[in-house]
């Protein structure tokens, strides 16, 4: 029993973490049709960012600030990606996929060259270096603050989807983006702030996975970022609830998978994929956001 | 008849018109759509736009706006709103000078509410007619909350022509907006366009002449994307040679009756586009 519970709690908060990863991507390839390769080294530069901060700041208050420089981070790389390359490429996807996978080589490379290919250690606070008991189960503490982040981040997004002007205009344009340029609105707009929050939760999920797991290496978001396709894929692209629970699925299969059938989780991923994408009865024409 | 496609509507020469296309070509891939497209649209009435299928009317519209698919460009010509060039531009800065479009497939964004298709064609600091468009589709405002995807296709059409009239606009472009719905729905959209046009100028792409015969003044005929004659609609209407050769009307049935009822579809060319339409469009999900 413990052991289920602590493998459930441990496969949401990965579940958490592959939502931030991937409802970026989704937002993305919803309005722009952007398949964005470059979003995991998005991440993995915010973590070193963050890594960095934490270290020089350190405690509760350096892994704060860590937050909020690897966000910035994120964001920020993901604006100017957007505004030097991504916007010259629009409706060219051949193009789009050689720059982000490009870049998604070379970024880690260049983290690499500059910090070493060996893991580092993420430094974790105390606070939340411990372990809450659930259930007979100790569950790291970082589980929780993981599944929370994530809760929050699905509240904030479907609130901008559904309240504010641009999350119209993003819905929308998900659905017709010719339409909406149609009714005067200059979506391109839409297009860097999209890039913006979906480098940021990329950030987010970067300093993040550097509490999940401990550590940070420069191919940490490549990784991450291949279950965060398949979350993307069996979500829905553009669907923000489906990614949600898609991400779920995935986190809870794949620890599940690890523990009882004795290390096949990414295999059971790959499994769970194509079951769904098998069931699944055509390809969704019109997939809508929120 | 007048064949020049560099001149202008030639019957009207009096103000200035609101949308002036000139020599306009263009080419989608390797294929040259528009091979010199010419005519105004005068600043008040309808102005409605005809022509076999094919022969170049969307085309025409969607090059006005910046709207072309992908690997369409305009290759030569001209493009004027109010007198300023917009050859070219992009949409939304074309739509923000004051043109309101309704497209022919309505382009009514069926994941967001009737409120929120509206909310989102709102422009710039308004004012924004709501108070019009209730009037004139008062389903609308009962629907407010409800998705547009879930809209019968002539409710569809009255949400994009609400959006089109929302704001002050110089211009409306209306492409097919009777395509593939029931008579007496027609009828109605037929009667929003009449009222419409009393207030902004409309350029009409339309298939059924009954509408055309109701709504235009000036008529511009295209055929393989050149402009083959502008001047008056009624005139050109009750001209059985001109509907005939221009527009391939009349060889099956006398051109008195291609446009006797509301609703009735224009002839030959339209009778199989029109069918498909109602498998396609006329199914809501």
């Amino acid at each position: 029993m413990s052991t289920l519970v602590l493998l459930t709690l441990t496969g949401l908060g990965l579940g958490a973490l592959y939502f931030l990863i991937a409802s970026g991507l989704a937002l993305i390839f919803g309005l722009m049709d952007v398949l964005n390769f470059a979003h995991g080294a998005f991440l993995t530069v915010s973590a070193y960012a963050a890594w960095r901060t934490a270290e020089t700041v350190g405690g509760t208050g350096g892994l704060a600030l860590a937050v909020l420089v690897g966000t910035a981070t994120g964001a920020l790389l993901a604006i100017v990606v957007e505004l030097v390359l991504i916007r010259r490429l629009y409706g060219r996807p051949r193009e789009q996929i050689l720059v982000t996978v490009g870049l998604s080589l070379a970024i880690p490379a260049l983290v690499q060259a500059v910090w070493g290919a060996d893991s580092r250690p993420f430094p974790v606070p105390d606070a939340l270096s411990g372990t809450v008991s659930v259930l007979g189960a100790q569950v790291p503490v970082s589980r929780f603050v993981l599944i929370a982040v994530a809760l929050a981040v699905l509240a904030a997004v479907t609130l901008f989807l559904s309240r504010t002007r641009y999350g119209l205009i993003v819905r929308a344009g998900v659905e017709d983006r010719a339409m909406v340029t149609a009714l005067g609105i200059d979506v391109t707009r839409a297009f860097t702030l999209v890039f913006a929050i979906g480098g940021a939760l990329a950030g987010l999920a970067g300093v993040l996975g550097g509490l999940y797991f401990g550590s940070l290496s420069p191919h940490q978001g490549t990784s991450l970022l291949v279950f965060a396709f398949v979350v993307v894929v069996i979500g829905g692209m553009g669907s923000i609830p489906g990614v949600a629970l898609s991400a779920l699925a995935v986190g809870l299969v794949q620890q599940y998978a690890n523990y009882y059938v004795d290390g096949y989780g990414d295999f059971a991923v790959v499994v769970l994929l194509a079951a769904v994408v098998l069931a699944r009865p055509a390809p969704r024409l019109a997939g809508g956001v929120a | 008849m007048s064949t020049n496609p560099e001149a202008g509507s030639g019957t009207d020469p009096g103000p200035s018109p609101v949308l002036s296309v000139r020599d306009l070509r263009v080419r989608i891939g390797q294929s040259s759509i528009l091979q010199g497209v010419g005519f105004d649209v005068a600043p008040t009435g309808t102005t409605a736009l005809l022509g076999r299928n094919g022969v170049g009317k969307t085309t025409t519209v969607r090059a006005v706006l910046g709207l072309l698919p992908e690997g369409g460009e305009v290759t030569g010509g001209t493009v004027r709103l109010d007198g300023a060039d917009v050859t070219g531009h992009r949409t939304h800065t074309v739509v923000r000078r004051g043109v309101g479009y309704v497209p022919e497939d309505r382009g009514v964004f069926g994941s967001l509410t009737v409120a929120e298709n509206l909310a989102l064609a709102e422009r710039g600091s308004g004012p924004h007619h709501y108070d019009l468009v209730h009037d004139l589709f008062p389903e609308l405002k009962t629907r407010r909350g409800q998705r547009a995807g879930t809209l019968s296709g002539g409710q569809q059409q009255m949400v994009a022509l609400a959006r089109a009239l929302l704001n002050d606009n110089r211009l409306v472009i209306v492409d097919e907006p009777t395509k593939g719905l029931a008579p007496r729905v027609v009828t109605e959209v037929a009667e929003v366009l009449r009222r419409a046009a009393e207030r902004v100028p409309v350029l009409l792409v339309e298939q059924n002449l009954a509408v055309v015969r109701r709504l235009a003044r000036d008529a511009v005929v295209l055929d393989a994307g050149r402009t083959v004659h502008t001047g008056d609609a009624a005139a050109l209407l009750t001209d059985r040679e001109l509907t005939t050769s221009l527009l391939g009307v009349g060889r099956h049935e006398r051109p008195g009756q291609a446009g006797g009822q509301p609703g009735e579809q224009s002839g030959e060319q339209s009778g199989e586009q029109g069918q498909r339409e109602h498998a396609t469009k006329e199914t809501t999900p």
